[in-house]
């Protein structure tokens, strides 16, 4: 028997993408987006408030991952976008009277277009130069932000003219909550595309192995080139919901939009989460999100050295963070990023 | 101040740069490791100093002793236990181990020591001035540190040169599975590298306590002025910490001669020019630019 | 056998990456024996090397020196007992100098009759080389260091990996002048040689590897060419 299937015909394979599971999950995300759209009708003003929260944080979880999970660019500089994001939508809502809501879609845009020249300047580097090169980028916008009068300088500004010339708090709440909302689904859907997408190969292969990936042909530096625009226009989305969220900002201290807890946060998420997994940021996000709420005010500074720690834990003895263990041992994808090869059935 | 001024005191500040960066420098020669958490230690160097200061009294000078014997066990701990896990888990890893740590330290520091600015007692030399001449004066603290920073600089380069540790310490960096075929404990050696470098962030916090005030958020900005002053003068290269830090210190002082507030943007702006003509060399880039010229 | 072997290896497996490059071999080396592991590419001699010097965990099996067990001891630890590898590809650090790379084996902390003036006399063509930068070093001149610096740690068992690849027939006449010394002075050693008349010229004992088995052992002067041979390239079963 096994010498006939020597001579047989080589078996006919076909490149599967969804599955069952997957495309169950796809389908309930789908839905829980729809429902969430909703929930301006089902809850109270705090949860609106909270949602936002977690949705920007999911945004720029999202983000990083992006760039440090699939592109292998570890960056402690992406609060410059997030503080670009926050400028941009008051230097164009405040100063020149655009709607506040379009200025945060232009502000996304913006964060976008300045990324260019900045990997211009930094996709030449590598690891650890990456990290600090970025920092430094970010300590450089924060400065010329807070040199820049006109954009209220060293106190900072605000973009309450924008808000409460044309909306009641309410409504501000509402309509920043389906930006939110429709950001990171946006973000969510782009980064899927992507990864889907023959670029998305190509950053697998980079993710491996950068020079063999080079050698035939993958087109490292758009490759990588193309996540950091993305996460820059993502970022600063992000800085634009959380301006819309806060009102002031400031850009120095530590409190500073462009400070480096932002960092730190984004490395939490997506190190907890799972880095490289497509789930993995969100259930950072979450979780983040949670500790914020509940453990934040009863630990005080306990609580970022908590924080810290298990971040540094994290990182050593569970590398593969939630998600990446959970995916490891049960082999599970729920949302279809990857490829399986089946032998087609029949004849 | 004059330009000159400027100029001479930015090198002088370059001393200060140039002290801290060494132990960035010299973990990132032997192990390839960026520790984000150095300019960190180097504040729990001051902030220990400190300590000592308040409860046993009497000079910086001596108060600083016990701290850098300190920080030489906190250092090979620090690579024993964290850093020598973080490195098998790739080249990511312990970026994001010290940055974890950078953190715990800041939040840390400012749980047990206020917000508060403070600063360290410098001795008669603090305020000893050296006229020049021509309306330049300097003050011999800052030439204190300068000397100083060559002297760790030249100690550094004697052990890697003449001692056999440093011989073991080079072989490893070059090649730890051959050293270790030649009877060399790498992990012991990458333990003494991180004890030293540690050893001399705290020896530059110190010092830097007594120029300047400091508070429990210096560390983190201290760390990018370190980190810029060895990629400008090149990486792996101990003397071309020395030029980084000149080289940073002088663009500073220079732009805050300009404008006050320009201080730290000044030195940003060269450190990142500085990165992409190097990078762009390193890429090719000579072949684009005859391309963009064509 | 009246005294017990200085090294022991004990039905060792080991991989490299997915493959299996070594299967349940089992070699013992007597004191100062000279024993030439030869062998086709691939045939899992190197890993078997690295294995015993330590650079390679084995999954499976023994290694006994001196009677002791040192299966999962560290490399640097085997070579302060006494067991020196010259690695495939000599390994010099390139950075350092000749005289540097020789006494980065002090870390080996043996006392012992090798010294940087020992080594100098065993290799004459070092001796104007020793302040010169290991990486400018031609083939012939890397060798004959990356074996001093090994003499260096003062070993009892000396493992040669591959000691002629890529070298011109006067250099490696050169080093198997010296190694010829080394015998006659009592080192044990075990090397991996693709040269097979050279490897039975010096050894006392030859032993074939085949797909990481071992096929045929025995003394130098009772096995013939063609058994070599044969057993080499996997025509005919051991006996």
């Amino acid at each position: 028997m096994s010498d006939h299937a020597l001579a047989a015909t080589p078996p006919r394979l076909h490149v599967e993408r969804w599955n069952p599971l997957s495309a169950a999950f796809t389908g309930a995300l789908v839905v829980t987006v729809g429902v969430l759209a909703f929930a301006p009708e089902l809850f109270s003003q705090g949860t609106l408030d909270n949602l936002i929260q977690l949705y920007f944080l999911v945004m720029l979880a999202i983000m990083w991952n992006a760039l440090a999970g699939y592109g292998g660019l570890v960056s402690v500089g992406q609060q410059a976008f997030i503080g670009i994001g926050a400028y941009a939508v008051v230097y164009l809502s405040v100063q020149h009277s655009l709607n506040p809501y379009l200025a945060m879609l232009l502000a996304a845009l913006i964060g976008g277009a300045i990324s260019i020249p900045i990997a211009a300047i930094v996709l030449w580097l590598r690891g650890g130069a990456f990290a600090i090169g970025m920092w430094v980028v970010a300590e450089v916008v924060a400065i010329l932000v807070s040199l820049d009068a006109s954009l209220g300088g060293g106190t900072g500004t605000s973009a309450v003219l924008a808000f409460n010339l044309r909306y009641t708090p309410e409504q501000r709440l509402r309509n920043t909550y389906w930006f939110a909302l429709a950001a990171a689904a946006a973000l969510l859907v782009v980064l899927f595309l992507l990864l889907r997408s023959r670029l998305g190969a190509s950053l697998q292969a980079i993710r491996d192995d950068e020079e063999a990936a080079a050698s035939v042909g993958v087109r490292v530096l758009l490759g990588k080139g193309v996540l950091f625009v993305l996460a820059g226009a993502g970022c600063a989305a992000a800085g634009a919901v959380i301006v819309a969220w806060q009102l002031s900002i400031l850009p120095l201290g530590p409190d500073s939009i462009f400070g480096i807890n932002w960092s730190a946060d984004m490395i939490f998420m997506v190190l907890v989460g799972g880095l490289g997994t497509f789930e993995g940021p969100i259930i950072g996000a979450v979780i983040l999100y949670l500790l914020d709420t509940y453990l934040s005010s009863r630990m005080g500074i306990w609580y970022l050295v908590m924080l810290g720690g298990v971040a540094i834990g994290v990182a050593l003895f569970f590398p593969r963070g939630i998600w990446g263990t959970i995916q490891e041992r049960l082999s599970v994808r729920l949302l279809p990023v990857g490829y399986r090869l089946r032998e087609r059935s029949g004849g | 101040m004059s330009w000159v001024d400027a100029v001479v005191h930015g090198i002088l500040l370059g001393g200060v740069y140039a002290l801290l960066a060494t132990g960035l420098s010299l973990m990132f020669g032997v192990m390839r490791i960026i520790n984000l958490a150095h300019g960190s230690l180097a504040l729990v160097g001051a902030y220990m100093t400190f300590l000592v200061v308040e409860h046993a009294g009497g000079s910086t000078y001596v108060a600083m002793l016990p701290v850098l014997a300190g920080a030489l066990v906190v250092g090979y701990a620090l690579q024993r236990t964290v850093l020598e896990r973080s490195l098998r888990g790739g080249e990511l890893v312990p970026l994001l181990t010290t940055f974890g740590l950078l953190i715990v330290i800041a939040n840390l520091l400012q749980k047990f020591f206020s917000p508060d600015v403070r600063g360290l007692a410098s001795g008669g030399i603090g305020t000893a001035n050296w006229s020049v001449g021509g309306g330049l004066t300097i003050a011999w603290f800052d030439v204190l540190v300068l000397v100083i920073a060559v002297g760790v600089l030249t100690g550094l380069h004697l052990l890697l040169r003449r001692t056999q540790l440093g011989r073991e310490l080079r072989a490893t960096a070059a090649d730890a599975d051959t050293a270790e075929l030649l009877g060399v404990n790498s992990r012991a050696v990458y333990a003494r590298a991180t004890a030293i470098a540690v050893a001399t962030a705290a020896l530059a916090g110190v010092f830097f306590a007594m120029r300047s005030n400091f508070d429990p958020t210096t560390g983190p900005t201290q760390l990018i002025y370190a980190f810029e002053a060895v990629v400008i003068g090149g990486v792996g290269s101990l003397w071309g910490t020395l030029v980084g830090g000149i080289v940073l210190g002088v663009a500073q002082t220079v732009g805050a001669q300009i404008d006050v507030q320009y201080f730290a943007l000044a030195g940003h702006v060269v450190f990142l020019a500085v990165l992409t003509c190097r990078a762009m060399l390193q890429a090719g880039g000579l072949r684009v630019l005859g391309r963009l010229a064509a | 056998m009246s005294a017990p072997p200085l090294l022991s290896i004990q039905g060792i497996d080991a991989r490299h990456g997915l493959l299996q490059a070594v299967r349940k071999v089992s070699l013992d080396v007597g004191e100062g024996e000279t024993v030439a592991l030869v062998g086709a590419n691939g045939a899992g001699k190197t890993t078997l090397l690295r294995t015993i010097a330590g650079a390679h965990r084995p999954y499976g099996g023994r290694i006994l020196f001196e009677g002791r067990d040192i299966t999962h001891m560290p490399a640097y630890r085997r070579t302060r007992m006494g067991i020196a590898l010259v690695p495939e590809g000599r390994r010099l650090f390139p950075q350092l100098t000749v005289e540097e790379n020789l006494l980065v084996a002090g870390a080996a902390r043996r006392s012992g009759s090798w010294g940087v003036d020992e080594v100098l006399d065993a290799f004459p063509l070092l001796r104007p080389l020793r302040g010169k930068r290991a990486a400018s070093l031609s083939g012939g001149e890397q060798q004959a260091t990356a074996i001093g610096r090994a003499l260096m740690t003062n070993p009892r068992l000396l493992l040669l990996d591959e000691m002629s690849l890529g070298l011109a027939p006067v250099a490696v006449e050169g080093l198997y002048r010296s190694l010829t010394m080394l015998i006659e002075s009592g080192t044990t050693i075990l090397l991996v040689e693709q040269d097979l008349s050279r490897a039975l010229g010096v050894a006392s004992r030859v032993v074939c590897m085949l797909e990481g088995r071992l096929v045929l052992q025995g003394a130098a002067g009772e096995l013939s060419r063609e058994q070599v041979t044969d057993a080499y390239f996997g025509l005919r079963a051991a006996s």
